[in-house]
């Protein structure tokens, strides 16, 4: 078998990009930094970062969709190029949240470890076969758990960090030991030879346990329930922009990553029946199920709580649950309805989180009452804080709507009530009315209850104000025209 | 050629510009709000002045939208939702009259006001299932910010109970629509298309998609006992939005019923047609009795809305063509007379005497202090009433004769609602404006003060609506009737009397 080096090296060339760049920024600020302001160490690790990023995406969408590459161990597709575009756009927009956030003590490992989870990302998008797709969630998540505990000034933050890294590493041993049970039984570690094993021949118990965790797995990452304890934490104890990185890119290559493992590479289980031992079954049911509880308790538990950034985890594992109603139905659509939900989804949390990120800054607490004022305060935030929680909450014309929408009708389509996902599509649209009930909470402190504090108002360093402006634009324009994504498929 | 189809975006525009211009002056948003409204009022009155009734819906524009899904924007127009474009003009212009005394945050209010109006503008053009809930959903979240920023008496509460059963509603409808497009394989949204896939669907399915669908719409349109949110979130809104909710937004609650639940699904709707019918009539006297006993001026109008939406729910439920004519008719004629008594609760009276309360109200000489509002409020509530002379009349009329054809123990509980409106809108007359009258030494004491010129023209514009369809009703009826005659209404056909 030959290999095509110069083409192997083209496709990886964003990610040796994205790692020279992670190496520069560590590099000079170690040169140039010190001795400088925290703020003017920041600027240049985030403008490097920036660059990084850019030119990153700029040779992905030179190159598009180039097929399989290196013996079929990496797949270029267009889902590929575009979930390697869009994590790339959530990177730089948390970037550019970064330079709105409290500054920490070390902004240039900050960002070297940020463009390195975002390796991490791209690979998971193009991933083929099993080793390489653990080695690039394995790199992606070591990142993140860094991330997650970066801030020391705060003990909330090592909590998330500890409480994100012992149940990511738990569902880390589960997902490889799920996968060498795949090996076992097939032989192979390229998913295409595993799907072909598996029609031909599967051990049903045994394959049920593959499928069982590999399901957990993806419940951790995707934060579905039952397996979404951790969010609520994390998302309230990360600095902002960590947690906006892992809400939203990471969950974008994520779902990426697992359409491939679960259509790819476990499709002929799908409906098959591993889990009961023969009759009915497949892991489609067991998803829909996860994906029912996940909408439900995320809701409702959300409707109870006074933080916002907690609100905002439990709206996540509530988005969780039609997000994997969106991978069930990528099965009979394909993932341009999953990965249109995800990207849009993506930059409302980016944004939403940047905005809580500037609130952080300008020492702000994280309860809901604590918004009051943000219209007076800073109408610009208030306005795209509205962007981004409409969009959150599916209301049109913003993209949110529009994600909501297309995942629903590719549910139905699959073969209307007769399939769990009608009742799953169902449970979600009835979840959505409760949903807007917590959203418009926020905006009712951000824009109609007066500061009962006299506070000022809050400063935007344009570079922030240019991150969440453009991720609020993108959900008007997107949710306006959505064919500008859904056309690429 | 024609403006019409510019109204949507061109009031979305006038929304921003509203904004924009109200960061400067208040005077400079209101100009901009007046004058969007008016740009709504000549477009439609121009489209109006030229229309030729048609059996069809006459495309005034069609592109391509979301080409993977065969969703189009398409709009379009007929008998119907021209003389429902007509009624939004006159409700959207007096709101804005209406609303020229809002002081604070006037850019904010007028954006989101006509935010709103471009919604509803959106709602009636729609020719395409998708777009229509688009638009539908337009108008839903400008309602609580309306509501809670700028309302009164439990605004928060009120505010936040509409805006939920509004969007609880359109998540039935969504549900609906969307299982009919998948379970159905249908190529697109637009009507055609949708109704041919809900054909495909089993008996059971139709029937359940049905009633999720029309369900979902008559929530905003009121239908007992889905109104509870009406009266509470129309006394909570400030003037212009509780002109604008009562008088239009319900309404589209109705015009989705007629324009998409029942042609979509004539054989759900069969098997739906007596509780529909039932739960109208009950709608129409509870809310009555209800209104009879309020205590509140603006809950009196609130609940007569319900009532009044009972009629046309009504007319939906005997599926004949006259009584749809004399549903959509109704339609028109609520609008307008329901935004005039909102206007002279919440701005005439209100906003002068700080008062809603009739006990309170009935102990000053009100046909004194304030004769103009008086004198708009017996017109009004002649016309609310259903007399000879004013738009109700027909409308109920026909509703009346198309109940009886169906099942005549509806037009007698009906009518019994007829009188029951015919005592409470007596009762708050004479209780609000003519406590005192004839009493000796009433005099006006403080505050009385005149009617402002936009008040006298916002009234005017209402008045003279309801005035000249109460004397001349085959002016939307010759548009109306036409449009009926459709294939796309021809279910009543299937439909047998049990």
């Amino acid at each position: 078998m030959s290999i095509d080096y110069a083409l192997l090296f083209r496709v990886l060339l964003p990610e040796a990009l994205l790692t020279a760049t992670a190496l520069l920024v560590i590099g000079v600020d170690l040169v140039w930094g010190s001795g400088r302001s925290r703020g003017s160490r920041l600027q240049m690790a985030v403008g490097a970062g920036l660059l990084g990023v850019g030119v990153a995406a700029l040779v992905i969408w030179q190159d598009g969709a180039q097929g399989s590459v290196w013996a079929g161990n990496l797949r270029v597709d267009l889902l590929a190029v575009a979930v390697r575009l869009g994590v790339l756009g959530l990177t730089g927009l948390s970037l550019l949240g970064l330079t709105g956030s409290r500054v920490s003590d070390q902004p240039a490992e900050y960002v070297a470890l940020a463009l390195l989870a975002t390796v991490g990302f791209l690979q998971m998008a193009v991933a083929q076969n099993l080793l390489l797709a653990f080695l690039a969630l394995e790199l992606a998540s070591l990142s993140l758990y860094v991330l997650a505990g970066y801030d020391r000034s705060r003990p909330e933050s090592a909590e998330a960090a500890l409480k994100y890294f012992l149940q990511g590493g738990v569902s880390a041993a589960l997902l490889l030991f799920g996968f060498s049970l795949l090996y076992g039984m097939t032989g192979r570690i390229d998913l295409t030879g595993i799907s072909m094993a598996l029609a031909a021949h599967a051990d049903g118990s045994l394959s049920a346990v593959a499928v069982g965790m590999v399901l957990a797995a993806f419940g951790f990452k995707a934060a579905v329930a039952p397996f979404h304890p951790w969010a609520p934490d994390v998302y309230q104890g990360a600095p902002p922009m960590s947690a906006a990185l892992i809400a939203s890119a990471a969950k974008l290559a994520g779902l990426a990553f697992f359409w491939r493992i679960f259509w790819s590479g476990l499709g002929p289980l799908a409906a098959t029946a591993p889990l009961t031992g023969g009759a009915g079954g497949g892991w489609v049911p067991v998803l829909a199920a996860m994906c029912a509880v996940s909408l439900l308790l995320g809701n409702l538990v959300a409707l109870a709580q006074v933080s916002i950034r907690r609100l905002l985890a439990y709206s996540a594992i509530g988005h969780a649950g039609a997000l994997g109603l969106g991978l069930l139905s990528a099965g009979e659509v394909g993932p341009g309805p999953l990965f249109y939900y995800a990207a849009t989804y993506g930059l409302a949390t980016v944004g939403t989180f940047a905005c809580l990120a500037l609130l952080d800054r300008a020492g702000d607490g994280d309860r809901i009452e604590d918004l009051a004022g943000l219209r007076r305060r800073s109408p610009l935030l208030a306005a795209c804080l509205a962007v981004f929680v409409l969009s959150l909450a599916g209301i049109p014309p913003l993209a949110g709507f529009f994600g909501k929408f297309v995942v629903f009708a590719a549910a139905f389509r699959i073969d209307g009530l007769s399939h769990p996902a009608g009742w799953v599509a169902l449970l979600a649209i009835a979840m959505s009315a409760v949903a807007l009930y917590y959203y418009l909470i926020l905006l009712k402190q951000a824009w109609i209850a007066e500061d009962v504090r006299v506070r000022g108002p809050i400063e935007v360093p344009p570079a922030a104000a240019l991150g969440v402006v453009l991720a609020a634009g993108l959900l008007i324009v997107l949710g306006a025209f959505p064919s500008l994504l859904l056309g690429r498929f | 050629m024609s403006l019409l189809p510019w109204i949507p975006v061109a009031t979305l525009v006038g929304a921003l510009l509203a904004l924009v211009a109200g960061a400067r002056s208040a005077a400079a948003a209101r100009v901009v709000a007046l004058l969007t409204a008016l740009f709504g009022a000549v477009a439609a009155g121009a489209a109006a002045a030229r229309f030729a009734p048609s059996n069809e819906l006459v495309t005034l524009v069609d592109l391509p939208w979301i080409t993977q899904l065969g969703i189009r924007y398409h709009l379009a127009v007929d008998g119907i939702s021209l003389s429902l474009v007509v009624l939004t003009a006159l409700a959207a212009t007096s709101g804005v009259l209406f609303s020229w005394t809002v002081a604070e945050r006037v850019g904010e209010f007028f954006a989101l006001y006509l935010t709103l109006v471009a919604g509803v503008y959106g709602v009636f053009l729609s020719a395409d299932a998708f777009l229509f809930f688009v638009f539908y959903e337009i108008a839903i979240v400008p309602k609580y910010f309306l509501v809670a920023g700028w309302g009164s008496t439990r605004r928060e509460y009120g505010a936040m109970k509409l805006v939920l059963y509004s969007f609880a509603g359109s998540a039935l409808v969504l549900a609906g629509l969307v299982w009919t497009y998948g379970a159905g394989g249908a190529e697109g949204f637009s009507f055609g298309a949708l109704t041919e896939a809900a054909s495909r669907m089993s008996y059971g399915e139709n029937v359940a998609a049905f009633g999720l669908v029309f369900f979902g719409f008559a929530t905003l349109a009121g239908l007992f006992p889905l109104h509870t949110w009406a009266p509470t979130g129309h006394v909570a809104a400030p003037t212009a939005a509780s002109m604008l909710l009562a008088g239009v937004v319900m309404k589209l609650g109705a015009y989705g019923c007629l324009r998409i639940a029942l042609p979509f699904y004539p054989v759900g709707f069969a098997a739906w047609q007596l509780v529909i019918g039932w739960l109208a009539v009950a709608g129409i006297v509870y809310a009555g009795l209800v209104a009879l006993v309020q205590r509140d001026f603006k809950f009196v109008i609130g609940y007569s809305s319900v009532s009044h939406m009972g009629f046309v729910m009504l007319g939906l439920a005997t599926g004949e063509i006259e009584a749809l004519a004399g549903a959509t008719l109704q339609m028109f004629s609520h609008g307008v007379i329901a935004g005039l008594l909102f206007g002279v609760v919440g701005r005439m009276v209100y906003e002068r005497e700080h008062t809603r309360d009739l006990v309170e109200l009935e102990a000053r000489p009100m046909h004194r202090r304030l004769p103009g509002a008086a004198a708009v409020f017996v017109l009004a509530g002649l016309a609310s009433m259903g007399l000879p002379g004013f738009s109700g009349f027909p409308a109920e009329l026909k509703i009346l004769v198309g109940a009886w054809n169906f099942h005549p123990i509806w037009a007698v509980a009906a009518a019994v609602g007829v009188l029951v409106a015919g005592a409470f809108t007596l009762r708050v007359m004479q209780r609000a404006f003519f406590g005192q009258f004839g009493a000796a030494g009433a005099e006006p004491g403080e505050g009385g003060e005149r009617l402002t010129l936009p008040e006298k023209l916002g009234a005017g514009l209402l008045l003279g609506a309801t005035i000249l369809i109460g004397l001349k009703p085959d002016l939307l009826l010759d548009w109306i009737v036409p449009a009926l005659q459709s294939p796309a209404f021809h279910f009543a056909a299937t439909n047998v009397v049990p």
